[in-house]
Formats: C-alpha cells, structure tokens, sequence
C-alpha cells in the first residue's frame, strides 16, 4: 500500500508559482501608499463624523417651498438630457461607422477613433467650462456639452458592436457589388440596429445624471440651484432637490427598462 | 404588370412619418423652450477654435508643479475604488435574488444602490466637504459612495446569472450558505467581479479629474486656479496632463480586463 | 434502507408531480426508475434529500426522518444522500480534484473550505476515487476541460467521496453518447456495489436499464405503476409505463 497521505494544493492560476503572492505583495503596498499620500487626518474624520448628527437635522424635513424653481432646473435638466441624446446619437452613428476597423480604412478609423477619444476623455464637466466660455452660460452650453461627451461615449461602444457583427453579411452584400452606403445601409445597420436602440436608451439615462452637475459651472439644468443652496447652507434645500433627482433617476431607469423590454 | 415592393405598408409608413415628425416637433419646443440663441450656436465653432487657439501651445514648464496633483488624482481614485470595492460585496450580495437573506434585506440593498447611483460623484463630494471638509478626503468619499451603486449592481446582476445546477450539486452535499457562497458561487462570479472593478477604476480616474473643481482635492484644482486666472496656455498643459492620464490608465483597464476573463 | 411513504408533490404551476409515491429501498440493491420524461423521476429524487420540498408523506433513511429536519439536521442528512446530476453540475471553474472534495464541504470548516485545506483523509480519499473513476492524473484538470463522460466520472467520484448511505442518481447517461453511456452506468453500477451503497438511478433508456438492472420500478404520471423484476419488463409493462410501446432498437450488428 502506499506510504504518506498525498496532499494536494489547488494549482496556481500564475505563469510562475511565486507571482501569486507577489502580485498581491505588490497590490497591497500600492494601495497602502496611495492611503498614506492621502494624507487622511484621523481627527478630521472624528469630528466630522461627529458633524453628520447637526448636518442631518438642518437637512430634515427638505425644504420643497421653492417648488418653482426646483422644477423649472430639473424640467431644463430633463430637456438638456433628452435633446443632447437625440444630437449625440444622430452624430455619434456615423462617427461609429467612421471608427469600426472592419468597415473603413486605417487612416479614417484612427481619425474616428481619435474623435470619440477627445469626445470621452474629459469630464463633461471640464468640457462644459469650455463651452460656457465660449458660448455663455446657459442649457445651450450643457447641450452642446452633452452632445461632444455622447458622440464619444455612444460613439465608441456603437464602434465596438460594429466591429464584433458577422462579417458573412458585409461580405455577401458586398459581392453583389454594391457601393459602400448600400453595404452600410443593408449589411452593416441592420445588425446593429438593436443594440443602437439599447445605447441610446442607456445614453439618455446617464445624460440624466450628467444634467443634474453641469449647472455647476453655469451650463444649464438643475445644477446652478444645487450648488446655490449648498454654498447659502440650505441643507434642507438641497434635500429636497436630492430626493427629486433620485425619483427622476428612478423614473428614468423604469422608463427605458420598459423601452427596452418593448424593443426586445 | 410589375409588381412593387415596398418594405412597410402604407398604413406602417403614415405611422413612421407622424413618429419622426413628432421627434421634429418635440425637439424643435424642447429648443425653444431652452431659448437657445442660434447666432450664438453659429458663432460656437470659431469661439471654441478661438478658446483652444489659445491654450495652445501649453505651458509646458509648469508640468512640473503638476505632478503632485496628478499624483493625488490617482490617489484618491485607486482609494475611492478599493473602499467601494469592499463595501459593494455585501451590498452586491445581498441584492441578488439567489443569495439574499430575506426581502427586507433585498429591498435594503437595492436602496443603497440607487441612491448611490442616482447621485453623481460631484454632488457626493460635496455632500462630504459639508461633513468632513474640503479636501481629499471628500473626494475619497464621494468616488467609494457612488462606486458602490456601480459595482454592486453588475456584480449583483453576475451573481443572479450564476448557474444553478452547479450550486444545486454543492448544496446536496450537505453544505451550508457560507460554503455554498465559497465554493460554488465565488468562482463563478470571480471573473465578472474582477473586469467591474477595474472597469470602475478606470471611470474613477477620469472623475477624480474634476473633484478640484469643487474643492475635494486632485488636478481640478489646478485647473480651477488657471481658468479663474485666464491662463490659457497652462489649461491647455492641465487639459493635456489629464488626457495622458485618462489614456494611459483606460488602456492599462483594458488589459487587465482582457486579462482577467 | 430507505422507505418512502406516499410522497407527493404538486407544483405551483399546478402540475401533480408525484401522486402518492411509496417505495423501498434495502440492503445495497440498485434500483432503476424509468418513465418518460414528466412522469416524476427527477422530482421524486429531488424530494428525498429536499432539494424540493414534498407536500406530504415521509421518507426515512436508516429510520431518520427526513421530511421532519430543519437546518443544521438536514444539512447533516444531506452528506449521507449523495446525488449524481444529469447535466453533471460540475463547478465549471475549479479543478477535477476541487470538485471531487466538494463532496466533503458538509464535515469540514469554512476556512478549510474556502482555502481548499482538506484533511489529509479526505484528500487521499478523493486521490483514490478519483482512480478508481479512471481519472487517475486528471485531479488539475479544470472542469471545463473535460469531457462530458469524463465530467460525469467527477460526479461519481465526488459522490462517492461523502461515503453516502445511498446514491441519487438523475439521468447520469441522458448527456452523455451511448459508448460513454454503457461505460458510465457500468461504473456506478459497479462502484456502488463495491461499497455496497444502495442506488436509486432514473433512466429513461430502456435498453441500458435492462443491460444493468434487476429491479425495476415504472412510473408514470406522478404514481408508480411497475416495481419488480427486470426480467418482469414484457412490451404490455412498458406500455403501461410509457403509454405506447417504445421502439426497441434492433440488435447492433458488427
């Protein structure tokens, strides 16, 4: 009979036994040093949890006097969400096109793709000072804010679902010897059509977030209240307007999961 | 006689039109009511090449004076995403139909979720300078609370598409929930939950760019300071050092992400 | 020994399942169930170690009544039932030998479960099953890498590992190609009267249940209308349990 009872150890999922643990090794002191350069101060946080109790009841019960103007900023809000959606898929779909490897050539899809990078790589927040500085203050700066960060952000996930379709219908559509819209239109839309409408939907619900900060600097939406009410301490303002946009969030999301269960 | 085909009935056409018309029409109220200056939307393309004439070329001597910022963006974004990451486990869990413990603690979760979601990371920041202070902290703060909502949900949702034979095999040895969680469920979900963080991660960074603006600490500050100064050149370097920072750290996300599944 | 008294179970779709089942169990018999699909198989194993729960009647194992525990206790019957699946339910990520332990996740803690420290007993245990299986070096093989006959082998393996007082087996074969099948039905067969562990094992292939079988139990539509020999099974039998006579494929030539 054999001897010892054999032992087993689960086998590691690394190149190289030892890289497991230093891995971790490594992960691990790289967060601890971004804890540490925080400098986080203990005291600071103890008396500001201290605080959360005076906060908390200056906060209660929201304040919904100013009903006016809180619905006038989310009704701008929603129309800023709504209208940079509608601009934002209609550019962003040739964009699309312009940045799907399969579909154009490589000097057009390093253009298109360079486009979404510069639509997407800044917060809208940062793009939105731009555009009030060049257009003034104003829902006309959040949309064409929200519009530019759509294109990118639409734009580079439609480009994505064009590169994975099934290059079969592109090719069959192609050898009948149509031109390149004709292929774009029958073999190349129609594949993504679905998925065009779930992105816009997705797109309009995060534009919904987005309108509710841009206002910060001045560029339309419920914002400018918000951050009105934070800087004059009227907690119990800013309550109000937090619960408001959290139920239109809510509304939002049931809405376009509706729209999609209705599209599937 | 030659027949023709059309891909929509008359009736389905009439349909269409009065739809896309309705778009127009609902657009063109929405635009007016927005009281939106068209000179001023013609006049935006050569204000904003006016604007961007001028931050370039960027003052690049002040980079030096950057690197401390940009340092902090990272910081306060790989902090903020570690704390979420922490706090979405239970939450994740106990959000997901097959592993919670009862309604109540379903319909808890699911709060949390939303709210943290609903709410953007700038208005958490500074919902936490009121409580804790300007400063990194806030932002720290802010990142990890609305990270939580985005985590938790897609890996709520990972947990719920779980196999459940699999997990049906481990219970009828005679395993409790625990071991059930440890041994059927985790590295089912492991893959998913790794791509989500990284994913957030990389979503962070680009935010922590912006929480200066507000005073919860990383490179926004910076940028605040230059544009209230009217300093063009030194945004358009900021601008740059944020795009650099934002490019390398989404690729870097996409490799792990590759990687990991 | 098992002895099952008029279970029954009626789901809340409406379908009646399981109509009054009794049946016993002695010694380390193997008994094979065949049915068509809908007639109550699966649910009737199902009830018996609660994955689902029966409406009434009783099921004792070794005296212990089963339908009567809660919790801890059940969980602790559980390890004494071990079930073999039909779509294998193998932790598709984890290895051959990870899964083969996984039938001992009922003795050990949650730290030796979460880290995979077994104890040396257990981990010698699966080394054997997992020879005794034919899978002797395949303990690092992920399951996903495996094939389906070759997963089922883990099955067996990690039910045989909880030294079980029976085994429930559900359609082992029904994924798997014939060849695969034969040899699979033949090694639980085998393995369960080398331990002399009794056997339930449903089985909707007629032929590979007269190939292994020599008691046989019918059911249709939720009751069970044959139980006896399988030298007992005349086309008139089988038209009872299936409705109309199944064709029985003519004999394989060379």
């Amino acid at each position: 009979m054999s001897t010892a009872a054999r032992t087993w150890r689960r086998p590691s999922a690394w190149p190289r036994p030892w890289l497991g643990p230093v891995a971790w090794l490594a992960l691990a002191a790289f967060l601890a040093w971004n804890v540490v350069s925080l400098e986080v101060n203990p005291e600071r946080v103890a008396r500001g949890l201290s605080r959360i109790g005076t906060v908390a009841a200056r906060a209660f019960p929201p304040d919904f006097s100013r009903s006016g103007l809180l619905l006038a900023g989310i009704v701008e809000s929603l129309e800023m969400a709504t209208l940079s959606t509608l601009f934002g898929v209609l550019l962003g779909i040739p964009v699309a096109v312009l940045a799907a490897r399969n579909v154009v050539p490589g000097a057009v899809y390093a253009g298109g793709r360079g486009v979404i990078t510069l639509g997407r790589t800044f917060h809208e927040l940062i793009v939105a000072i731009l555009f009030v500085k060049a257009v003034g203050f104003g829902p006309l700066a959040g949309v064409l804010t929200l519009t530019i960060n759509s294109v990118g952000f639409f734009g580079k996930l439609l480009a994505e679902q064009i590169e994975t379709i099934d290059h079969g219908q592109i090719e069959a559509v192609r050898a009948t010897g149509a031109g390149r819209g004709a292929v774009l239109l029958y073999a190349v839309l129609p594949q993504v059509l679905p998925r065009i409408i779930g992105l816009t939907i997705y797109q309009w619900d995060i534009h919904l977030r987005q309108s509710t900060i841009i206002g910060i600097v001045g560029a339309g939406g419920i914002g400018a209240t918000l951050y009105n009410a934070f800087s004059r301490y009227d907690y119990d303002f800013v309550l109000a307007i937090l619960l408001v946009i959290v139920a239109i969030v809510l509304v939002g999301e049931a809405v376009s999961a509706l729209a999609r269960h209705w599209v599937q | 006689m030659p027949t023709i085909w059309r891909r929509h009935t008359p009736l389905q056409r009439a349909g269409r039109l009065g739809a896309q018309l309705a778009l127009a029409a609902l657009t063109a109220w929405m635009l007016a009511r927005l009281g939106i200056r068209w000179d001023y939307v013609a006049d935006a393309p050569s204000q904003v090449g006016d604007l961007v004439g001028r931050m370039l070329p960027p003052e690049w001597s002040f980079a030096g004076a950057l690197v401390g910022p940009t340092l902090q963006t990272i910081n306060i974004a790989t902090v903020g995403t570690a704390l979420a990451v922490a706090l979405s486990l239970p939450v994740a869990f106990l959000a997901a139909l097959n592993t919670t413990f009862n309604r109540a603690t379903y319909a808890a979760a699911r709060v949390v979720m939303v709210v943290s979601r609903s709410v953007d990371t700038l208005i958490w920041a500074l919902i936490f300078i009121i409580v804790v202070g300007p400063g990194s902290l806030a932002g720290v703060l802010a990142v990890a609370v609305r990270s939580i909502g985005f985590v938790s949900k897609l890996l709520a949702e990972g947990i719920e598409e779980i196999d459940r034979g699999q997990v049906e095999a481990v219970v009828a040895t005679g395993a409790d929930r625990w071991r059930v969680l440890a041994y059927a469920i985790v590295p089912q979900v492991r893959p998913v939950f790794a791509g989500v963080c990284v994913y957030r991660w990389d979503i962070n960074i680009r935010e922590s760019t912006v929480l200066g603006l507000v005073g919860a600490g990383g490179i926004g500050f910076a940028l605040n300071e230059a544009i209230l100064g009217l300093e063009w050149s030194r945004v358009g370097l900021i601008l740059t050092v944020i795009l650099v920072i934002v490019v390398v750290s989404e690729v870097g996300s996409a490799l792990a992400r590759k990687r990991l599944t | 020994m098992l002895v099952v008294t008029d279970l029954a179970k009626t789901y809340p779709t409406g379908d009646r399942a399981l109509r009054g089942v009794s049946l016993t169990v002695e010694g380390h018999e193997a008994v094979f169930i065949i049915g068509s699909s809908g007639a109550g198989k699966s649910t009737l194993l199902r009830c018996l170690n609660r994955l689902i729960e029966p409406d009434r009647g009783s099921v004792r194992l070794d005296g212990e009544e089963i339908t009567a525990l809660a919790g801890r206790a059940l969980r602790q019957a559980r390890r004494l039932m071990a079930m073999i699946f039909q779509e294998f339910n193998l932790v598709e990520r984890l290895t051959a030998m990870e899964n083969v332990l996984s039938g001992r996740l009922g003795y050990v803690s949650l730290w030796q479960a979460w880290r995979r420290r077994f104890p040396p007993a257990d981990v010698e245990a699966a080394y054997r099953t997992l020879a005794r299986v034919g899978l002797d070096g395949f303990e690092n093989k992920r399951a996903d890498a495996l094939s389906g006959g070759q997963r089922q082998r883990v099955g067996i393996a990690r039910a045989l590992v909880q030294r079980p007082r029976i085994l429930l087996v559900d359609e082992p074969t029904s994924s798997l190609d014939p060849r695969t099948s034969e040899a699979v039905m033949r090694l639980i067969v085998d393995l369960a009267a080398e331990d002399a562990i009794p056997a339930l094992i449903n089985i909707h292939d007629v032929p590979l249940a007269r190939l292994f079988a020599r008691r046989v139990v019918g059911m249709r539509a939720g009751e069970i209308v044959y139980d006896g020999a399988a030298a007992g099974l005349t086309a008139a039998v089988l038209e009872q349990v299936y409705g109309a006579a199944p064709a029985t494929p003519a004999e394989p030539g060379p």
